[in-house]
């Protein structure tokens, strides 16, 4: 596989299937691990940082499971590759900052992702679809346990794994789940919901993770505890908590269809009709807009149109994915244009 | 109108900001408002655990903690202060003391009680079959009536608790 090959598939986690997937666009779990006694990433000199690179390359060739990984070494990308990395969600902003003996592991069905000396030595990633944080830490939990018959991470029994912030000492685990929340947005009843989520020791995040805003009706739901619980503790008191807040988008979406049917529809359809009809489009009002022809979609306002046709328009508007299908780069001018092109063509045979 | 900090793309996101009591008006691209709200975020983050830090540090005597380094990876404790950072596992066994108070602020709870590396696992297994077996030499000591023998394997029994306790 090649990076470049990427673009020409949908990832996994946008199949928009798995439970749930009304809502619930994708589950995520991560785990921070550390090499013992080797400096964390911030502290390594160049000799260590390729050591630590190689050691890790190492161990993933020894693990039958990661056998068809791809393995890059950052320096080998160019920056548009880097930011269509992040738009797919395989790789954080942190790690895209330098590109100093950093690595990043991919597999095909880009389920799997491993970041190799960002804040800590290895970032492990499993994304899935739909609301299904357990099938991913099933998944993750294995890669853990191949990758440490061959590699000694820093682990003290009292402390659990050892890592470089103390905000993820223990388990190392943050499990997320990225929601779509438009009729909790709409009838205002958000800021509560948020404000609950913060009450209870879990943390909102935009789109893109650690630092960015809310984007629009999307919202990303973590734990922040990683010490005192169990992986499977943590990961149900998240389930519990994004199943009410579920419900509570449920319900509300249906009191608008009881009661607000008319504004429902012609939010709805006033957004389909300009992703439809636009010549030049920005890419927050195309993430704004595709919410709610998203939100018609699941209501059955409209029909015609598969819920994984939104989502690969979510992903595929974005800045670098649109320079990438272009092959070259392209002003915000430019890519305003060809954004619009490529809805309205994706969109044209719904009625 | 133009984004203010790259003077190249069109500004789209516009915000206010208040610094030393006077208002500023940006006007930000699309990527520069997003680099920026990522900077904001890490500086609130940061803020808040050294706010956590100054607390962790309280009842030190000044001399100590300034003394205190990482053997492994020269990390002081000054050093860790500021950048909220730890550098290495033996960091966590160098700042201990201090690290119990921080931890229990940040996540309410010192025990992990999560899985642990197949290598460890697999050790501690061998280590409950070695206690077994002991004990059920204990069993036949006593037995056959060789108590000399029973107390002496009744002491490794405890030296082995009291080893796997700690970890
Ligand atoms: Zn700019
Ligand atoms: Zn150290």
């Amino acid at each position: 596989m090649k990076l470049d090959d990427l673009i020409h598939h949908t990832s996994e986690w946008l199949k928009g299937t798995g439970p749930y997937s009304d809502i619930v666009i994708s589950s995520r779990i991560r785990l921070a691990r550390n090499l013992a006694n080797i400096p964390f990433p911030h502290r390594l000199n160049r000799k260590q940082a390729q050591e630590v690179l190689e050691l890790v390359k190492l161990a993933i060739q020894k693990v039958d499971y990661l056998k068809n990984c791809l393995f890059i070494e950052l320096h080998q990308l160019d920056s548009l590759d880097k930011q269509f990395l992040i738009e797919r969600h395989l790789m954080s902003y942190e790690h895209a900052r330098s590109d100093n003996y950093k690595g990043l592991v991919l597999d095909t069905t880009e389920v799997i992702s491993i970041m190799v000396n960002e804040e800590d030595h290895l970032r492990l990633q499993v994304m899935q679809s739909g609301f299904n944080l357990f099938e991913a830490w099933n998944i993750i939990n294995r890669i853990d346990d191949l990758l440490s018959e061959h590699l000694d991470f820093a682990f003290y029994p009292e402390w659990g794994y050892l890592t470089s912030c103390p905000t993820n000492t223990g388990t190392g685990l943050r499990g997320s789940v990225m929601l779509h929340l438009p009729a909790l947005v709409m009838s205002r009843q958000i800021n509560r919901i948020l404000a609950a989520i913060a009450k209870l020791s879990f943390t909102t995040r935009g789109l893109y993770g650690e630092g960015t805003e809310a984007s629009g009706n999307f919202f990303q739901v973590s734990n922040q505890v990683s010490l005192g619980h169990n992986e499977e503790e943590v990961i149900s008191n998240i389930n519990a908590l994004i199943k009410q807040v579920i419900e509570q988008e449920e319900q509300t979406r249906q009191n608008l269809l009881t009661n607000q049917r008319a504004m429902l529809e012609d939010k709805i359809w006033r957004s389909f009709g300009i992703l439809k009809n636009a010549f030049i489009i920005s890419s927050q009002e195309t993430i704004d807009l595709l919410s709610m022809v998203r939100l018609g979609v699941d209501l059955k306002i409209i029909k015609g149109i598969d819920r994984s046709v939104i989502n690969e328009l979510f992903l595929i508007t974005q800045p670098a994915h649109l320079q990438k299908i272009e092959n070259k780069r392209l002003s915000t001018q430019e890519r305003d244009l060809k954004r619009a092109e490529i809805i309205r063509n994706r969109l044209q045979d719904v009625k | 109108m133009l984004c203010d900090l790259c003077n190249k793309n069109q500004a789209t996101v516009h915000l206010t900001e208040i610094i030393d009591n006077q208002v500023t008006e940006l006007h930000l691209c699309e990527e520069c408002a997003r680099k920026k709200s990522i900077e904001m975020e890490q500086q609130f983050g940061l803020a808040d655990l050294l706010a956590g830090l100054a607390e962790f540090g309280k009842g030190l005597e000044e001399k100590e903690t300034v003394k205190l380094k990482c053997p492994n990876c020269q990390l002081s404790y000054e050093d860790f202060k500021k950048i909220g950072r730890l550098g290495c596992s033996e960091c966590y066994n160098t700042f201990k003391r201090y690290l119990v108070s921080l931890l229990k602020r940040i996540h309410g709870s010192t025990r992990h009680l999560g899985k642990a590396p197949v290598k460890l696992t697999a050790r501690k297994f061998s280590k409950k079959s070695e206690l077994e077996e002991l004990r059920h030499k204990l069993q036949k000591a006593i037995e056959a009536e060789e108590f000399e023998e029973a107390a002496r394997i009744r002491d490794q029994i405890r030296e082995l608790e009291k080893k796997q306790n700690k970890e």
